[in-house]
């Protein structure tokens, strides 16, 4: 199986506020508030992590769902944030950047 | 050559014109408290009238962009540039004051956003030294509100807000910028007590905004022009760090003077 790796587009600004996050595009100014799984995988987003283990690690375990859905449902994210250009989608860890555990 | 320094939220910018037409019109329209002959300038602006042209449409989209180490400002009744390096500017514009606002609303919003300052399309007055925003879109209530304030509230502008940082908080001052009142706002200041978005109904209601939806309503409300993805990214800061520190509420009202018994 082919690995996903997903980083954030250094071309947005995202705050957390009251506990939603809110994310910004800086190219047309696009606004997007993601609910709280999606904010978990926002914030794994480093571009080095598979996003298999982001979902296992960060929505399975926190969130109790079915990690077929739950990787269903995060690719689902990855293509529509990507389609906006918020997010940068690869087949290969981004180089420069080590793993965190 | 003629020149007047024009101060706004407490930052002056030298206007210079060979034209004593145009320096009579910058003096009647910014002489109620906008005009500070000691103030120290930012820059200076030299102004150049030209005849109006056949594109003169002050209702154009104004277009912002930097090149060249300078900000070049365009829309159909004026160019300018301005080069924050030299400290100066030009201004090529038809002899009326519409073209002089939008280049300062402009150039403002630009000296504002890296202090982490904002221009809010809203009202805003002064009440027992704290001032209150209500902001909206056209026909939300701006102009209404400012009509129906009783006279211990000093209104600092019926159409676009003036905010800077200050401290912990923020500051907000007068504009010369005026809506549909067409009066000028008073050239002061007050801590900032809380920002209202405006809606009209069938009762006064006050309700508390979550800091997300205050957020995204409020960066719908920012003037802010120019296409340049770094300064987005500080309004968006700038927005959010706003929301973070003022109460922001959703203030439905009938358009009577009682609506102001709830501002206190």
């Amino acid at each position: 199986m082919t690995e996903t790796y997903i980083a954030r587009s250094s071309d947005v600004a995202s705050r957390m506020l009251g506990g939603e996050m809110i994310i910004m595009s800086a190219a047309d100014s696009t606004l997007f508030t993601l609910n709280q799984q999606a904010t978990a995988i926002w914030n794994a987003a480093d571009g080095v992590t598979p996003l298999s283990e982001i979902v296992e690690s960060k929505i399975c375990g926190a969130f109790e769902v079915d990690p077929a859905v739950a990787y269903q449902d995060a690719e689902e994210l990855v293509r529509d944030l990507a389609g906006h250009g918020i997010l940068l989608v690869s087949e290969r860890p981004a180089e420069g950047r080590e793993v965190t555990s | 050559m003629h020149g007047t320094c024009i101060e706004i939220g407490g930052m002056a910018i030298l206007v210079r014109t060979e034209s004593p037409e145009f320096f009579g019109i910058l003096e009647e329209r910014y002489g109620g408290g906008f005009v500070n002959p000691s103030a120290e300038p930012l820059f200076a602006l030299d102004v150049e009238i030209v005849p109006p042209g056949s594109n003169s449409d002050p209702d154009a989209e104004a277009s912002v962009r930097f090149e060249g180490g300078r900000w070049v400002l365009e829309r159909g009744d004026f160019y300018a540039e301005w080069n924050p390096g030299l400290g100066r500017g030009y201004i090529r514009q038809g002899a009326y004051p519409y073209a002089m606002d939008a280049v300062l609303r402009i150039l403002h919003s630009l000296l504002l956003v890296r202090q982490g300052g904002l221009l809010i399309h809203a009202a805003s007055g002064v009440r027992n030294g704290r001032a209150f925003l209500f902001s909206g879109v056209s026909g939300a209530g701006k102009t209404t509100i400012s009509r129906l304030a009783p006279q211990d509230v000093t209104l600092l502008t019926d159409e676009i807000s003036y905010v800077r940082r200050d401290g912990d908080g923020y500051r907000a001052f007068g504009t010369p910028f005026a809506g549909e009142l067409a009066k000028v706002g008073e050239n002061i200041s007050a801590p900032v007590a809380a920002l209202y978005f405006l809606a009209q109904g069938p009762e006064n209601r006050i309700e508390t905004m979550a800091p997300a939806e205050a957020g995204r309503t409020l960066l719908r409300n920012i003037l802010f022009f120019a296409e340049d993805a770094e300064l987005v990214k500080l309004v968006f800061d700038a927005a959010c760090e706003f929301v973070s520190k003022v109460p922001v509420y959703r203030l439905t009202f009938v358009p009577d003077g009682r609506v102001w018994d709830l501002i206190v």
